[in-house]
């Protein structure tokens, strides 16, 4: 079978800033890709390779089997792209849009319009198709992006933090419409620095840092490295902590104090029944307890456990685009 | 995300096409309708740019144009406004190097790019566009031009002509704006590179005699672009009068402007399409 998606050894500077140091990545036809990271990991860079906006300085990447180097244009056939922006033209309607951009793919009148019907349905955007996109939502902009990437039907997707700036109502709503691509067989490789989104999403999860893999699998064995849960333990005197330490120490692996904030937090694996065996043996010990938690790791958590350091985050940009 | 992890490609749903793309010519006139609609139906533009022209106009007409004597028989407005026309496709033109820089900006160059088309089509289409706004540009101006008292002394045919030629400037003109544009990064720097045109436009025959300039400042109206054009286009609207100003036939500057105005052709429309086909 032939990877929808094979990148080796890719590399790629601006200036002073390693982007891609090295990045390996297969993707299998018929599944979702997830690449994890915090801003600056190289996550724009990639997409943006894949995409043959920019070119690799070293390494090779396929895509569906064409050399993307050597072949670029070849590569475009098979494409679809929606970035950070919704890349629309406000001045038109939605339909107009997804009709230009059908025209652009090659189709004939009568095709466009068939495909812009197909994807205002697919969308939900079939009321709101006569607008101008100036009038429409952050969402539904969005979605309408999402759109313009599927009027090509294209073999592999991408998505470049789909869901960045959306309200939680318009992020749930984008993901179901993720979800109903997914359904129809269509490759998707998206990016994202939250981990519920590709959690969600994804079938694989690429969790990518300075501009390599540093982990990879699905989201049911990278959370296990992560531990499956996290336990939270707030307590009101942070004398205590030492104690609850010891404690979460006992049920899972690992736990840390975060004094500050006064809590303790460790990573199990069968939080709902750990759960009340901490509690239980905390007010065995008297400690007073101001809240208690169970919860999903975080991305920082995740990287804690699969790096051994905390997640670089948007204080030390180390790309100029943002990317 | 359990439904997700095996999938198979439902039947029925159109899959895994590929795309040939459309080609060179029927992509830049699609990427060039989408400009004009813009323009369109964006009122702004067109009432922004009409009145700016329709100011410009009325300043040098009745503000300053009583002082500036044209050293002939012909009338000051109708010295003015073949060199206010002419003026306009760089005004009118400008608007090019903000647009380019805001489709950079906010990706709608990365998605066009990423299409299965012709990347020169972007340029192209967009170069047509906005040739056609400076048109509708020019239009307007030659309205206000009689409605302020210029008269037509020369022939119908040399007045389309002249019309003609500034079109051509115009497009000429228009891969200057684009490459700023594409230089410049953002809207705003664009913008601001776009205005370092203006000593072009003042440094010209356009609102006064060259004649009337001194020594060093007059060499290089004499012999950057804009003034033959305008010579050229006030040699064919204004008749004799306009003639006796020019030291030359009105043929030789026709000649030397599109000389002019192929080499900006080619040197920027060459910067551009290898600025923008150019991967990082």
């Amino acid at each position: 079978m032939i990877p929808i998606l094979e990148a080796r050894g890719l590399t790629k500077r601006f200036g002073k800033t390693q982007a891609l140091a090295g990045l390996d990545l297969v993707a299998r036809p018929g599944r979702v890709v997830a690449l994890l990271g915090p801003n600056g990991a190289g996550k724009t860079t990639f997409v943006r390779a894949v995409a043959t906006l920019l070119r690799p300085d070293a390494g090779t990447l396929h895509v569906d089997g064409i050399d993307a180097l050597q072949k670029p244009a070849k590569v475009r056939q098979v494409i679809g792209l929606a970035g950070q922006f919704a890349a629309v033209e406000e001045a038109m309607t939605g339909r107009e849009n997804l009709q230009m951009v059908g025209r652009l793919f090659g189709l004939g009148r009568k095709e466009a319009k068939a495909a812009a019907v197909r994807v205002l349905d697919q969308m939900q955007l079939a009321a709101d198709a006569d607008r101008l996109v100036r009038t429409y939502s952050g969402g539904m902009r969005r979605r309408i992006d999402l759109g313009i990437s599927l009027v090509g039907t294209p073999r592999l997707l991408l998505l470049d933090e789909p869901t960045t700036g959306l309200d939680p109502g318009s992020r749930i709503q984008l993901w179901e419409a993720i979800r109903g691509l997914v359904a129809t067989g269509t490759d998707i490789l998206l990016t994202t620095q939250y981990l519920d989104e590709a959690d969600r999403l994804a079938s694989d999860i690429v969790i990518i840092d300075h501009g390599k893999v540093i982990a990879a699998g699905t989201p049911a064995e990278l959370k296990t490295r992560a531990g499956d849960d996290m336990i939270e333990v707030h307590v009101r005197d942070a004398d205590d902590l030492p104690a609850v330490s010891g404690v979460l120490a006992k049920i899972g692996h690992d736990p840390r104090i975060d004094v500050p904030q006064r809590r303790a937090y460790v990573a199990v694996d069968d939080g709902s029944s750990r759960l009340m065996e901490v509690l239980r043996v905390l007010d065995q010990q008297g400690v007073t307890v101001e809240d208690v938690s169970l919860r999903r790791p975080t991305l920082d958590e995740v990287f804690l456990a699969l790096t051994g350091k905390p997640a670089q985050t948007t204080d030390s940009p180390r790309q100029p685009a943002g990317a | 995300m359990a439904d997700t992890s095996v999938l198979a490609p439902s039947p029925g749903v159109p899959r895994a096409a590929i795309n040939t793309g459309a080609g060179l010519w029927s992509s830049s006139l699609v990427v060039a309708g989408r400009m004009v609609r813009k323009f369109v139906r964006t009122p702004q533009l067109i009432v922004f740019t009409a009145i700016q022209s329709a100011l410009f106009l009325l300043m040098f007409r009745f503000a300053f144009g009583g002082a500036i004597g044209t050293g002939g028989s012909l009338s000051y407005v109708n010295f003015l406004v073949p060199g206010f026309i002419t003026t306009t496709v760089l005004w009118a033109g400008m608007g090019a190097a903000t647009g380019v820089a805001e489709d950079v900006e906010h990706g709608f160059v990365d998605r066009l790019q990423s299409l299965p088309i012709p990347r020169a089509a972007v340029l192209i289409g967009r170069s047509l566009a906005d040739t056609a706004l400076i048109v509708w540009a020019l239009a307007i101006a030659a309205i206000f031009g009689f409605a302020v008292g210029f008269r037509l002394q020369g022939s119908v045919s040399g007045a389309v002509a002249a019309f003609g030629l500034c079109v051509v400037f115009g497009f000429a003109f228009e891969w200057v704006f684009i490459v700023l544009g594409l230089v410049g990064g953002n809207a705003q720097a664009a913008q601001q590179m776009g205005l370092m045109i203006t000593p072009l436009v003042f440094l010209s025959s356009a609102y006064v005699p060259v004649r009337s300039m001194p020594g060093g400042v007059r060499q290089f109206s004499e012999n950057q672009p804009l003034t033959p054009m305008v010579d050229a286009v006030r040699g064919l609207a204004t008749g004799a009068g306009g003639k006796a100003l020019l030291e030359h036939s009105t043929g030789y500057y026709i000649g030397l402007s599109l000389v002019w105005a192929a080499a900006i052709f080619a040197v920027f429309g060459l910067l551009a399409v290898v600025r923008f086909t150019r991967r990082q």
